[in-house]
């Protein structure tokens, strides 16, 4: 297994990150926020385009790149630093993951190149995003194949042109396909409490969609590790922006003669986040390379997410506090990653979820010892 | 050479020489002299020049064939690994190889009563008199002092000088009427550290290190050794299972007497292994407070170990970055004894309350309880390490001082 990047995973970094840095800078961010949209259609055109990232993770045969989790990780990663808005997270990453583990064959043909592509615009409709234990217990399917209920949280649902559907049926987890504008479908934008990542409320009221497969426990799970591997690396990225940033203001800004960066309660605060950041950043490194060859813990995705749940926010906390008042202006941009890191760190699971997933798997597999030797 | 060929010549070697029935001495004067002693070593220097990898083959074979290797344990590797960096030649050459035959045992003397977390504020005295260097003062936190041969020593020789630069290193013979160790008992019970008392005691002038007021530096490199053995983990080598011949009763007597100080040492980091075994032995993995915080655990040290191995592995990549292993490897060491004494205080409940043979694990986990204090103080409280990173690494602005100046003018504890 994989303990650090190669050469040429480091060399696509750098490809992602020139984009990024150009095409979403602070500025950009405030205006796509404030839109409705919340996304920059030629930016988004040349990202899939120019750059092919909506594909990282898609197999080749249909028609994405066939890279994995890793770099998968990198382009989240970077996504995040950059505070990237866009319906990448939940086309190619979350419908995407859904659809390669539980679509048929003849819909993975037919679909999966628009997403690769960014002709099409999906996105994964999950009625509960806290646990994967706990999907499918409101939306429903009948055997004829109509949805009802409401999922009352859905990414960038408001642009989709497709709906991945998960709802429960007489024979578990089905998924679902609706083209956005089907009739019975109410897509409602609501206040998101982080502008930068768009949600919508869904309803089906007595939807006619088609059956395009289904989710297992283990597909499930599955799919739910992979999507909380490419969110923690998006977290990750967005701490370390926000880590690096703080770090430097307290270098320059002055007060009572001095530096506050040279105060020992800003250093030992500074040097602690320090440690626990790059202690999140290696797992979550770490769960990327598990996935990439299905070896390691069980438990690596569930781990990465506690860690950069906990790692973004006290990153997020630190980076007001230490700027002082400024910090919690508007006008002052680190609101903009702190509101990503407090609706990340609840997104597909908190922490707290998380910890006793990872307790449930060790119980499963007892040779799982708590990483280190006695 | 690749590993084949290394495994090919070593293990050619052993079939040739090794043999049970030798003194201790005897075949570690083989090993130096085959240049198996060190094998990661300098050439030049009793070694062979091998990267980390290819002196593990090494060590795996010595495993294989259950050799007996150099002499490990204690602090006689600090002391050995600055002489290799420092040393002149008649240094390396004087005490490089008794240390790895085990002929002598080293300790550690810099610390001091009056200059713990400032190191550099240290106020033992040397004094060239009549071409040999007088020592006068006390130092404290001496591990194995009391059976040490020699020692490494940070004193000084000037005190007109800013604080830093008025320190010189030493390599000073402990078996002399001039100096004293006292044990020193510990909160755990222990007596691990000593007291090391120097009246008079008399240092020949080629056993100053590195030349004079060029201590700090010297120490540094010590200290980086140090921490690096912190963030590894210093778990003490288990005896090799008994064998017979006579060679493997002298090692024994030789790592009881060197690990003796070490036998808390697990318990100080924290005993993550008792975790889950004492969680499921008394329930409580039912108690999801409980699983939570050992999940947390997980977390850190998996965290801790992933962080390190990538810090390794960019090492070895020769990315120039700055990494800042030892240092955040050393805290988070802090931070997972003290999580996992969390855990087992959970587990135990009132349990806690008991030490001793009928307590839990034989006593093990009550003594972790009281020996987790030690991992955040010992080789430089955790309060320096953050000191380090947040200048080091992250280039933060130095606290402002007021220790400048000449040493003699400095305010000091009162001694």
């Amino acid at each position: 297994m994989q303990i650090e990047y190669t050469e040429d995973q480091e060399q696509f970094r750098e490809v992602v990150s020139r984009f990024l840095q150009a095409k979403s800078t602070p500025i950009d961010v405030r205006r796509l926020m404030a839109s409705n949209e919340g996304y920059d259609q030629a930016v988004w055109q040349q990202l899939c385009g120019e750059v092919g990232l909506a594909g990282t993770h898609i197999p080749e045969e249909y028609g994405g790149f066939g890279f994995g989790p890793i770099e998968l990780g990198i382009v989240s990663e970077e996504m995040g630093r950059h505070l990237y808005c866009g319906p990448f997270f939940a086309s190619s990453v979350m419908a995407g993951y859904a659809l390669l583990n539980g679509a048929t064959e003849a819909i993975k043909s037919a679909i999966l190149p628009d997403i690769a592509s960014g002709d099409r615009i999906a996105t994964l409709v999950l009625d509960n995003l806290n646990n994967p234990e706990k999907v499918g217990s409101v939306l429903k399917a009948n055997d004829e194949h109509v949805v009802s209920g409401t999922a009352p949280i859905v990414v960038d649902a408001h642009i989709a042109d497709l709906l991945i559907v998960a709802a429960s049926t007489s024979d578990g987890l089905g998924l679902y396909l609706v083209n956005a504008d089907a009739d019975g479908i109410s897509i409602k934008p609501e206040e998101a409490l982080d502008p930068t990542r768009k949600i919508s409320r869904v309803s089906f009221d007595g939807v006619s969609s088609e059956r395009i497969g289904g989710l297992n426990e283990e597909s499930l799970n599955l799919t739910w590790d992979q999507i909380c591997n490419a969110l923690a690396h998006e977290m990750i990225g967005g701490a370390q922006h926000l880590f690096e940033s703080t770090v430097e203001y307290t270098k320059v800004r002055v007060q009572f003669g001095r530096p506050i960066g040279s105060f020992q309660a800003l250093k030992h605060r500074c040097a602690d986040l320090l440690m626990e950041l790059e202690f999140a950043k290696a797992a979550t490194h770490h769960a990327a390379f598990c996935l990439a060859t299905s070896e390691g813990e069980p438990f690596a995705a569930s781990m990465a997410k506690a860690m950069a749940s906990d790692t973004y926010m006290e990153a997020a906390r630190a980076g007001v506090q230490l700027r002082g008042g400024i910090g919690f202006t508007w006008e002052e941009d680190t609101h903009l990653w702190y509101k990503r890191a407090k609706s990340s760190e609840v997104f597909m699971g908190s922490a707290h979820m998380h910890r006793e997933r990872m307790m449930k798997m060790i119980e499963i597999a007892p040779s799982h010892n708590t990483g280190e030797q006695p | 050479m690749n590993p084949d060929e290394i495994r090919k010549e070593v293990s050619e070697w052993l079939d040739a020489n090794w043999t049970p029935d030798r003194s201790l001495i005897e075949w570690r004067n083989m090993l130096l002299e085959g240049g198996w002693a060190a094998p990661d070593w300098p050439e030049d220097c009793f070694g062979r020049g091998f990267n980390a990898e290819q002196a593990a083959v090494v060590n795996e074979v010595f495993a294989e064939k259950g050799a007996v290797s150099a002499a490990q344990v204690g602090p006689r590797r600090l002391a050995a690994e600055t002489i290799l960096v420092h040393g002149s030649e008649d240094q390396k050459k004087r005490y490089l190889p008794p240390i790895l035959t085990g002929e002598h045992a080293w300790c550690q003397l810099f610390s001091e009563p009056g200059s713990g977390s400032d190191l550099a504020g240290a106020s033992t005295r040397a004094e060239l008199v009549d071409g040999q260097w007088i020592i006068n003062g006390q130092k404290v936190w001496n591990t194995s002092a009391h059976h040490a041969d020699y020692g490494i020593l940070v004193a000084r020789t000037d005190w007109d000088l800013p604080k830093h630069q008025g320190l010189s290193y030493f390599l000073i013979n402990m078996r002399q009427p001039g100096v004293e160790a006292r044990p020193l008992r510990q909160m755990n019970g222990h007596a691990s550290f000593n007291e090391v008392f120097m009246t008079d005691a008399v240092i020949p002038a080629e056993d100053l290190m590195g030349g004079e007021g060029n201590g700090w530096a010297i120490a540094t490199t010590t200290l980086s050794i140090e921490r690096q053995g912190f963030a590894r983990g210093r778990t003490p080598t288990a005896s090799r299972k008994p064998t017979e011949g006579p060679i493997y009763q002298e090692l024994a007597t030789e790592l009881e007497i060197a690990n003796e100080p070490y036998t808390w040492y697990p318990q100080r980091e924290g005993r993550i292994d008792l975790v889950l075994p004492r969680a499921k032995e008394t329930g409580a993995i039912e108690d999801p407070a409980v699983r939570q915080e050992i999940a947390r655990l997980m977390c850190l040290s998996n965290g801790a170990r992933l962080a390190a191995a990538s810090a390794a592995a960019q090492r070895k990549s020769g990315s120039n970055e700055v990494i800042p292993a030892g240092s955040i490897g050393k805290l988070g060491a802090s931070v997972i004894a003290r999580q996992a004494a969390h855990v087992h205080t959970m587990i135990s409940g009132a349990d806690a309350m008991l030490s001793g043979p009928d307590s839990a694990e034989e006593g093990m986990i009550a003594e972790t309880l009281i020996s987790v204090p030690a991992i955040s103080i010992a080789g430089g409280t955790d309060e320096i390490q953050r000191n380090i990173i947040s200048e080091r690494v992250l280039g933060m602005p130095k606290e402002q001082r007021s220790d400048t100046g000449p040493f003699r003018d400095i305010k000091r504890n009162v001694t």
